[in-house]
């Protein structure tokens, strides 16, 4: 396996370039931090992206930033920090980069006010299989000239383009911002009651029984919100996260599931998943939860769960051994288009080949 | 032998009721344009699908037939999108109006494309929810065409466009299949196909039901009129409260000349004598908004507003949204003929492009009154003309793509949410390559290889699918050999 560190758009695409033309087999690296998701692939390329970490434009006033994908989360948060801003992604795996976060569209807490890289990825410069240099978007917030590119890349886990650079829209960062945990009966009904109340909680999460709601903003109306939080469900008020945060909820060797669902069917998936001695974590507030297994038995169980309330469940994290043995992705209705998509960007199949849906 | 789109007046009849199936000139006409009515093409034929079988039967005898079609909702799109094609059908969705679900606990609903984007949030609050993306045009444009779109709204700033609330769709591809998208769930594993269909302006295929998300009605709101001396002055004041970390629901802009149209139409009793005013609302809850309000109200007052009203009920706050939203129209009572433009730069560009605007107007003669979302950069200079005077005409064009260069000189984009439609695909190349047009073409190939969907909007010149990509160096191998000529 060869490795190649570029520090510009233009490098990647000479080594794509040369790629294609000895049709070889591409991976493209950002901090190698989450080298457990999707399929396992043997490429004959890595594009190691670790060289391109800088933050190429912040403009303040105008709420965007422009960073190279190698550039580390917590760098690029601890630059737009200086100027109150906060790129609103979760770093949910410890030194993740932009990339690699973009690629998995991995998300946290702030998803149920700010959206998912998704949401907050404004313009995107991408590196084709065959090594052509492509922009989609922009530097404006507002903008529908074009297809939306950023979207097809965002959770596309590298098989469609190597991803080089992104503008995000930014978020003020708030004065405050406090934690009401509580531990309540009914960990549903509680959640509810905060979801659809006039606190405005800024996350909903859940951990094992455990129910905490965020809130940010000014002051005073924090301090209000805090109050409605409390009586809705009680707890006790922190100004700091509790333990474990945005983060997984598995470790080394277990199973991690990614669970989906409509807001309605969170009593069932936590049921559902307490039956299979899952270790659960997550944005009960949008309906996706995080779980830990020791082995995947549960997972055509947890699969029917899920549907019967409009999500999915992906193995996000696992052993390659359990990978091989169990359906990582899941059903996936529309393939058939996804699989012309992937014919158009990388006809060879050279780009992390057999990593996503359906053996793309 | 009968042509091709009598092949298809005869399957879409046999598919669709007889009233939903037009082919007389006369009534074929009256979808000759959207709302952008200075482009007309009369439609070989239109067919009014009464559900998601029948729109997909229709499309599927043009993908039969290779004949291109066009999907339409309400029409009142500002960028030609929903143009007919000459030799072509025009499928609208005007009678697919159910609002299948309303599911305040999930936070969704889920609705047919020809349902009025007004009508998701009449249907929601009750339940205490609504639709949040809000165009100018929400009382009669459909979802679909919000989704073809990628519609936005004076109140986007804080809440998005209908990408961020669009969840899931049925999709009918090009060759009439029906696939589902996304879903009730947020990140279907795959390809976010939904999120290229968004804002793809009916060229990828057409939508037949789609899963939005339903945002909590604010507890209060509260909408600002402030008038300032000069437009510079009022873009301080909207730098500074976007500085100060506020991100209001909505802060809209206009100038003098849209001002003064607004007056003769509507009578909105806006501060007199002002060179701009602000419309600023902020929502959320009560105790946020009302410390955000002495906020706004303070930077305002430091920036030169001469004059702030608050409006705190649904009646006062209707009457300064009246002025804002009557722009357009009012601006007809100042001018026989104008132009929407629509743009976008950087917020912190504001200034000095609206003075370049400024010098432009000064220079060729040429009226333009200023209308825009503040808060994200997004202008509306309405371009003024006669039409009857020669040469005005061609004279307001060139003013009009003159602003759009400045937005692209600026970092912007050249539609921010009317579209590009048949209008701008002109433009495509001045802000992307041909590698990032070629490129975003090789979704087109995927989803549409026979390009029948909505031919000829948005990319100036359409790929070829299967083509080779890259401009071609020297000759061709079998021309250098002799085995080929090129004509």
């Amino acid at each position: 396996m060869e490795l190649v560190h570029p520090t510009s758009t233009a490098e990647v695409a000479e080594a794509l370039r040369d790629a294609a033309a000895q049709g070889l087999t591409v991976v493209a690296r950002g901090r190698n931090t989450k080298p457990g998701w999707g399929l396992p692939v043997a490429a004959d390329l890595v594009v190691d992206l670790s060289g391109m970490d800088r933050v190429l434009d912040h403009q303040a006033g105008d709420l965007i930033v422009d960073v190279q994908a190698g550039a580390r989360l917590a760098d690029v948060q601890a630059h737009v920090g200086t100027q109150g801003q906060r790129l609103a992604l979760d770093e949910t795996v410890p030194g993740a980069s932009i990339g690699g976060t973009v690629a998995t569209n991995a998300s946290g807490p702030q998803r149920m006010i700010a959206g998912t890289a998704r949401d907050l990825l404004i313009g995107v410069t991408v590196v084709r299989a065959d090594g052509v240099v492509a922009r989609a978007g922009g530097r404006v917030v507002k903008n529908v000239a074009g297809y939306d590119l950023g979207k097809l890349v965002v959770g596309s886990f590298g098989t469609l383009a190597v991803i080089t650079e992104a503008v995000f829209r930014l978020h003020p960062e708030p004065e405050v911002r406090r934690w009401v945990v509580a531990e309540p009966d009914d960990l549903h009904a509680s959640a509810h009651a905060v979801i659809h109340s006039q606190a405005v909680p800024w996350a909903v999460e859940v951990d094992g029984s455990t129910l905490a709601v965020m809130v940010g903003g000014r002051p005073d109306g924090v301090a209000a919100r805090v109050e409605r939080v409390r009586d809705l469900v009680g707890g006790t008020v922190s100004d700091i996260a509790p333990d474990g945060w945005g983060t997984y909820p598995w470790g080394p060797g277990e199973v991690g599931l990614k669970v989906t669902f409509a807001l309605s069917g969170l009593r069932d998936v936590l049921a559902a998943l307490a039956d299979a001695g899952a270790r659960v974590r997550g944005s009960a507030g949008v309906g996706v939860v995080y779980a830990a297994l020791a082995v995947p038995d549960a997972l055509a169980g947890l699969r029917e769960v899920a549907a019967r309330h409009g999500g999915t469940v992906v193995v996000v994290d696992a052993p390659d051994e359990v990978k091989a043995s169990v359906d990582v992705w899941g059903p996936v209705p529309a393939l058939e288009l996804m699989r012309r998509v992937k014919a158009e960007f990388d006809p060879d199949h050279r780009l992390a080949p057999g990593r996503f849906v359906g053996g793309i | 032998m009968i042509s091709k789109v009598e092949a298809i007046t005869a399957r879409a009849r046999e598919l669709v009721p007889a009233d939903g199936v037009i082919t007389d000139r006369a009534r074929l006409r009256t979808y000759e344009c959207d709302g952008l009515t200075h482009y007309r093409v009369v439609p070989a034929l239109v067919v009014i699908p009464e559900d998601a079988a029948q729109l997909a039967g229709v499309v599927r005898a043009c993908a039969e037939h290779g004949v291109p079609f066009v999907a339409r909702g309400s029409g009142t799109g500002l960028s030609g999108g929903a143009l007919p094609h000459a030799e072509g059908v025009l499928v609208v969705t005007s009678r697919m109006r159910a609002i299948t679900e309303v599911r305040p606990a999930d936070q969704r609903a889920v609705v047919e494309p020809g349902v009025i984007n007004l009508d998701v949030t009449r249907a929601a609050t009750p339940h205490g929810y609504y639709y949040a993306p809000d165009p100018s045009s929400q009382q009669i444009c459909s979802i679909g065409g919000n989704v073809a779109e990628n519609s936005g709204g004076a109140h986007c700033l804080k809440y998005g466009f209908t990408t961020n609330h669009v969840l899931g769709a049925d999709f009918v591809t090009a060759d009439g299949d029906v696939v589902p998208l996304g879903g009730m769930a947020p990140d279907a594993p795959g390809y976010d196909l939904l999120g290229a269909v968004v804002g793809s302006e009916g060229t990828l295929g057409v939508v037949t039901s789609v899963t939005v998300r339903l945002v909590r009605l604010p507890e209060e709101v509260r909408t600002m009129l402030v008038g300032f001396e000069s437009t510079d002055a009022a873009g301080a004041a909207v730098s500074a409260i976007i500085a100060a970390g506020i991100v209001p629901a909505a802060i809209e802009m206009m100038d003098a000349l849209a001002i003064e149209a607004a007056e003769e139409a509507v009578h909105c009793d806006y501060p007199a004598g002002a060179g701009a005013v602000l419309v600023i609302e902020l929502d959320g809850p009560a105790a946020e908004v009302a410390a955000e309000y002495d906020e706004v109200e303070r930077l305002c007052a430091l920036h030169g507003a001469f004059e702030q009203r608050l409006a705190t009920d649904p009646f006062d706050r209707a009457l300064i949204w009246k002025g804002r939203k009557s722009a357009f129209a009012a601006v007809g009572r100042i001018s026989p003929d104008y132009i929407v433009q629509d743009g976008v730069i950087p917020r912190t560009a504001l200034p000095e492009v609206l003075r370049a605007i400024d010098d432009l107007s000064a220079r060729t003669g040429v009226r333009v009154a200023n209308v825009f979302h503040a808060g994200d950069g997004n202008l509306h200079p309405l371009v003024l003309f006669d039409e009857s005077r020669p040469g005005e005409g061609a004279a307001a064009e060139e003013v009009s793509g003159a602003i759009l260069d400045l937005c692209i000189e600026h970092g912007g984009s050249i539609t921010g949410e009317h579209g590009v439609g048949t209008d701008k695909a002109r433009y495509m190349p001045r802000m992307f390559s041909d590698e990032d047009l070629d490129t975003m073409q090789l979704v087109r190939c995927a989803f549409d290889p026979a390009g029948i969907a909505n031919p000829g909007k948005v990319f100036p010149t359409p790929r070829l699918c299967g083509e080779v990509p890259g401009k071609r160096r020297g000759a061709h191998p079998a021309q250098e050999a002799g085995l080929a000529e090129v004509f």
